[in-house]
């Protein structure tokens, strides 16, 4: 194929890369990370919003550094293949309240795309109504897509500007760095952790760190995206992105099942609750918000690491909703979901919709 | 006849919708599509190839892509 020259973005590059975070995550759950939680974009922005204090929520703080590899994974696959293109101004302040609405439907689930995923080949049956929730707002936004929706043109910008979340991230290992967990205790320097709970399980830090990076490399040559799979499906019956993540779940299940980490069925799965119609509803959000913004939360990662601007608006709106979302009683918690959930997640569809209804074509 | 789509500075799947979109509406047996970056260029011409057209060329110029696709 003509222009096609990058290899991962053949159908077998993309189904490698699935099959290679399908490896990787349950090998991080085996590592330390939390249950079904070997990689969750949400829940790690979430824990790092936690670990620097942005919500209190004791037994989710820890600076994630899966998360800092993605965005440097990406940044070093940019440069490398040149790539790096800084570019911004597409609405951010539209992406950023769709990063809040994100994150605030992603924890009334408890879980991104990724983690969707990771829960069905666990075995957590709650996930159907995630991923089918997922499903339903993305087509939603495919409605709005078709209808001429659009956030408006980038303009190119300084490498400083596109530099900006990976500087962030960058921060953020040395602060990891700096302050190291003291044994039984909550806090070192700057830095919140958890005692107990799925803050304080992790993988250990090198190796979070490596898997991070390599995923981060590979996404960014992959355009791997788990919105963008169920998207291209529905708006253009596109398998390309869909194969990826079909080749992530499928094997997810199996090492899952050679790991003994598959235990199916509804009922005491790890970081889940049962009450279907809001882990639909949350993950309905979460996947309109997602298709109005164009990526997955992994995929707004990858994009800031290539210098995309408006993409890491999206991210820092993602860790402000976290610190939203449990601050003020939005999140979900195993015991069910919060107590102010069900309001956030009606604001936040009405909110996502008004965006969808007025920000359409010929202004830009 | 050729029409341009100019989709630069534009995300996917715009480019992709825009592109189709001028495929749909007939009447050109060439299109030249301009995009920003590399994940719009590699759509934009799968999802050109995936319609029965051919890329025949795709130039770069400063920081952007020509890509022309004409009519298989």
């Amino acid at each position: 194929m003509r222009g096609m020259k990058n290899i991962f973005a053949g159908r077998w590059g993309i189904i490698g890369v699935g099959i290679i975070i399908g490896i990787l995550a349950p090998l991080l759950q085996k590592l330390g990370n939390p249950g079904n939680m070997g990689i969750c974009v949400a829940c790690f922005e979430r824990d790092i919003a936690g670990a620097l204090g942005l919500h209190r929520a004791a037994v989710v703080q820890y600076i994630r550094p899966e998360i800092i590899g993605f965005v440097v994974g990406s940044l070093i696959a940019a440069y490398l293949f040149k790539e790096f293109r800084p570019r911004l101004g597409s609405a951010p302040i539209v992406r950023f309240f769709l990063g809040v609405f994100a994150m605030i439907g992603a924890l009334v689930f408890l879980g991104c795309p990724w983690r969707a995923a990771l829960r069905l080949a666990g075995g957590d049956g709650n996930a159907i109504l995630g991923l089918l929730g997922l499903i339903f707002g993305i087509w939603i936004g495919t409605l709005f897509l078709k209808g001429g929706y659009t956030l408006g043109r980038t303009q190119p910008t300084q490498s400083a500007a596109g530099w900006m979340l990976p500087l962030l991230m960058v921060g953020l290992l040395l602060l990891l760095l700096v302050f190291p967990q003291i044994e039984g205790k909550e806090k070192s320097g700057v830095l919140f952790y958890s005692l107990k709970g799925p803050g304080s399980m992790y993988a250990p830090l090198v190796i979070s760190l490596i898997v991070g990076l390599f995923i981060g490399f590979l996404a960014q040559r992959s355009r791997f995206c788990t919105m963008g799979a169920i998207r291209d499906f529905v708006l253009f019956r596109q398998m390309h992105l869909l194969s990826g993540f079909i080749a992530l779940i499928v094997t997810a299940f199996i090492v899952n099942f050679i790991l003994g980490q598959f235990k199916p069925g509804f009922a005491g799965q790890p970081v889940a609750h049962m009450i279907h119609i809001w882990n639909f509803a949350g993950m309905a959000l979460s996947g309109l918000a997602f298709c109005l913004a164009g990526g997955c939360p992994g995929r707004q990662l990858f994009l800031s690491g290539e210098g995309d601007g408006d993409a890491a608006v999206f991210v820092i709106g993602m860790i402000v909703g976290a610190g939203i979302a449990h601050n003020f009683g939005l999140a979900s918690s195993p015991a069910g979901v919060g107590p102010y959930s069900i309001p956030a997640v009606i604001i936040g569809i009405a909110v996502c919709l008004f965006i969808g209804f007025t920000m359409r074509k010929r202004i830009a | 006849m050729s029409k341009t789509v100019d989709a630069r500075g534009l995300s996917c799947p715009q480019p992709v919708l825009m592109t189709l979109d001028e495929i749909k509406a007939g009447g050109a047996d060439e299109i030249i599509v301009l995009v920003d970056s590399d994940a719009s260029k590699e759509n934009v011409s799968r999802a050109a190839e995936g319609k029965g057209w051919e890329v025949a060329t795709i130039t770069e110029e400063t920081s952007e892509y020509h890509i022309t696709i004409k009519k298989g």
